[in-house]
């Protein structure tokens, strides 16, 4: 190697998308995610269209008011998780670690809510699976996507608020810093994904 | 294997001493994980062969006893008496392709290549995520040991097919297979997180890793290849997930997402499997096509030609890819109006390949070419992928292909794009690294006999199935002479079958060298080849951490023969004489 040339030479290497790496690594990852989301959402729609007498019509099974409230709440979460972002980046230590709780108990909400409407339709017979189905509107494709769709959210969801927890403990032990918040932006994007993913299912399985 | 690692300063300083388990089990380097792919690969990619004769032993010699006493390994299940069960049958070519498609060639490409050129032909010291590099190693034996197991279950391993189409797929009943299905899912569900782990790395890598004055024109086709293949695991591996998670569910707990008995769509299943399943096999063609554009250019000393067009028509490939996926299923029920608009995209795919081919072409014309065991694999690349894209012009256009579609013409055309076309790229990936991943050269007389006899073999068993194909003869037929008009094909069943056998067999030269070469082969410097890839600028094995330094990066990969130079090559990293003292800014403004 040449290196009386090379050492004055800037040791930068190429600039990449302007952002760090955890950061683009989540971003392609989030891509992925979509594509994931796209097969489920895509199958619904696929067979929501073949099967229009599965379905039953907006409000009829699906108790829509509670689940306004709960998407109202994961909504709140996102700008919780915003309000935390802020407050490192202010170099606020005790404020990331409130908002992070918050994040986190809002997000817990979330999943027990939608556990609570699952008992719930699974006691009026709503269930994915043919034989079990006996729900009074719909057939057995609309329990199916629903539970899978909504389902994998859920565990989506679950895993962001494991992931927060992970988070906030390192927030309580004082590893972020203003200089030095990456794990924070970085679930936060993750986190707003999840929320986003929630407002389209929102709308195409309780709404239309 | 790090003996010279003196030159090692800041990077591999903290990295010195981790002990075997560390080292070679659990490492996070990724020339090692590259290594780990390897031979799990390969050890699938013999799996895979072994299948295969199975597969021909029956076709060329129906009803006859497996030879070798094999009868008495193989339960009663499979084999009794050694005669191969029709359900057996239906396994072993469900999951010949299976471990093909995921264990072998994917990883071989993806995995091993992606691992060991992209940090190194870029100049990073590692993956940006080495730990979740790891991880996506280690999810690949399991998946392959959950795919294994499915074997050892009652009713056998699954049998629907490497498509697994729905409803045949969706319920026991049909093919007998019960768990072995449901392990099939499984195996494949846990397997995509490997690819999915590595795509990541290998995007941000990419984009964000590269050495200074590595601009995007500057990266070698290699990188280039296994880049664009990345995104399109990242984006199609994800769709294959979901719906093997319906199909899975269909299976266990009894939705009807592809089961018509409760208004499930069947034919869902084949649009999500070929969303999937046309990206896929750019991903087992396109790193192949970097790797043999390296070699081309290498081995006839002379720079690619149109580096540029080269790399426009990998991501013309990559996108057109995506909406091709309709000409696997003219057969299937569809509205001849989108046949002809899928016939019409899948045809345009042509361009681009022709470009690529053309290209090579240019590159070797009046080259000084060195036919050593790379070269000769890189060349057999650009022939056998002729044919192989040929034949898939004939089966794109939907009219042939109502009378082609499900014949040996399909398999012909199959094995001469993933045989012919990537297992050779494979070939000379291998046997052009090598000496950079072990530090030692491969045995040219070894190499080139296995070479020949493979070429040979190849073409003597696949070239007929074309023959086969348009004669009528199923695929994936337990027994062709159950047909009249099939009874005179068996002589051709029975050469095709011999042919293979002698192509499987003669790829254990290429193990005895392969492990022969680690130990005895001759030891093979920094950079054997007289290359110009930063990857030539390290040490062979490079030691944890790669470069002593950053290397800075002051032209394209392939000046090769430049006019003028006393050496027929020009590394990437050497610095350029005339702007000594002149200017010490890196020239990467006019990059291109």
């Amino acid at each position: 190697m040449s290196d009386a040339v090379t050492a004055s030479i800037d040791r930068t290497p190429e600039p990449g998308m302007g952002v760090f790496n955890k950061k683009l690594g989540m971003w392609v990852f989030l891509l992925s995610e979509v594509m994931f989301f796209t097969s489920l959402i895509g199958s619904y729609i696929i067979l929501r269209y073949a099967h229009p007498d599965h379905f039953a019509a907006p409000g009829e099974l699906l108790n829509v008011n509670l689940t306004a409230a709960n998407t109202f709440l994961l909504i709140c979460s996102s700008v919780s998780m915003v309000k935390a972002f802020a407050a490192i980046q202010q170099g606020d230590l005790k404020g990331l670690q409130r908002w992070l709780l918050a994040t986190i108990l809002m997000g817990t909400a979330f999943v027990s809510v939608q556990a609570y409407e699952y008992i719930m339709l699974a006691h009026e017979g709503f269930l994915p699976a043919l034989a079990d189905y006996t729900a009074h509107a719909g057939g057995p494709l609309y329990g199916a996507t629903f539970y899978v769709m909504t389902g994998f959210h859920g565990a989506h969801v679950s895993l962001g608020v494991l992931a927060l927890i992970f988070v906030y403990i390192r927030a309580l032990r004082g590893e972020y810093t203003v200089a030095d918040h990456e794990g924070v932006e970085v679930i936060g994007l993750y986190w707003h994904f999840v929320d986003l993913v929630w407002i389209i299912l929102f709308t195409i399985v309780y709404l239309i | 294997m790090s003996s010279d690692i003196s030159m090692g300063d800041s990077h591999s300083e903290d990295h010195h001493d981790l002990g075997f388990i560390r080292t070679y089990i659990f490492s996070t380097d990724h020339k090692m994980i590259a290594k780990q792919f390897l031979v799990t690969s390969l050890l699938f990619l013999a799996l895979g062969g072994m299948l295969a004769a199975m597969i021909r032993w029956q076709l060329g010699f129906p009803g006859q006893p497996l030879p070798f006493n094999l009868g008495a390994i193989l339960p009663d299940t499979m084999a009794p008496g050694g005669i191969i069960l029709p359900e057996f049958y239906n396994s072993l070519v469900t999951m010949h392709a299976t471990f093909m498609v995921f264990f072998a060639l994917m990883p071989l490409m993806a995995g091993v290549f992606g691992n060991l050129l992209i940090p190194l032909q870029i100049g990073a010291d590692d993956m940006a995520f080495p730990r979740i590099n790891m991880l996506s190693f280690w999810i690949t034996p399991v998946a392959g040991a959950i795919m294994l197991a499915s074997f050892f279950v009652e009713g056998g391993a699954a049998g629907a097919g490497w498509t697994s189409y729905a409803p045949l797929s969706t319920s026991g009943e049909w093919t007998g297979v019960y768990l072995g299905q449901i392990l099939w899912l499984v195996s494949l569900i846990v397997l995509g997180f490997s690819s999915i782990t590595g795509a990541l790395n290998y995007v941000t890598t990419v984009i964000a890793m590269r050495a200074p004055g590595m601009t995007w024109f500057r990266v070698p086709l290699a990188t280039w290849s296994l880049f664009i293949t990345a995104w399109l695991l990242l984006l199609a591996i994800p769709i294959l997930t979901g719906g093997l998670i319906l199909l899975l569910l269909d299976q266990t707990i009894g939705t009807a997402f592809f089961r018509p008995e409760g208004s499930g769509e069947p034919l869902m299943w084949q649009h999500i499997f070929w969303f999937f399943g046309h990206p896929e096999v750019y991903i087992l063609i396109l790193p192949a096509m970097g790797f043999v554009s390296e070699v081309i250019a290498n081995r006839s000393r002379k720079p690619v030609f149109g580096y540029h067009s080269m790399v426009v028509a990998i991501v013309a490939i990559a996108f057109l890819g995506w909406i091709v996926w309709g000409h696997h299923m003219f057969q299937s029920g569809m509205n001849p109006f989108l046949g002809m608009s899928f016939m019409a995209t899948t045809v345009v795919i042509a361009v681009p390949s022709a470009i690529k081919t053309f290209n090579w072409i240019g590159t070797l014309w009046k080259g000084d070419i060195h036919f050593d065991t790379p070269l000769l694999h890189a060349v057999s690349f650009v022939a056998l992928f002729v044919i192989g894209g040929l034949s898939g012009i004939f089966l794109a256009s939907a009219p042939v292909d109502i009378y082609l579609h499900d014949t040996y013409f399909i398999v012909a055309h199959l094995h001469y794009v993933l045989v012919g076309g990537s297992l050779f790229g494979i070939f000379a990936g291998i046997t052009f690294w090598y000496p950079k991943m072990f530090g030692r050269m491969m045995n040219e007389t070894l190499g080139k006999l296995h070479w020949g006899v493979s070429f040979i073999a190849y073409n003597l068993a696949f070239f007929p199935m074309h023959n086969l194909g348009v004669q009528g003869m199923m695929r994936r037929i337990y027994d062709p002479n159950q047909y009249e008009f099939l009874q005179s094909l068996q002589s051709t069943n029975t050469f095709i079958s011999k042919s293979v056998f002698v192509f499987v067999s003669v790829q254990v030269l290429f193990a005895i060298n392969f492990f022969w070469s680690m130990r005895k082969g001759k030891k093979a410097g920094d950079n054997p080849w007289d290359s110009n890839g930063l990857e030539w600028a390290c040490p062979s094995p490079p030691p944890h951490g790669n470069f002593a330094e950053i290397p800075i990066v002051h032209r394209g990969p392939y000046e090769y023969s430049y006019p003028g130079r006393e050496q027929d090559f020009w590394p990437q990293n050497e610095a350029p004489v005339e702007s000594f003292g002149a200017s010490t800014k890196p020239e990467h403004e006019h990059g291109e």
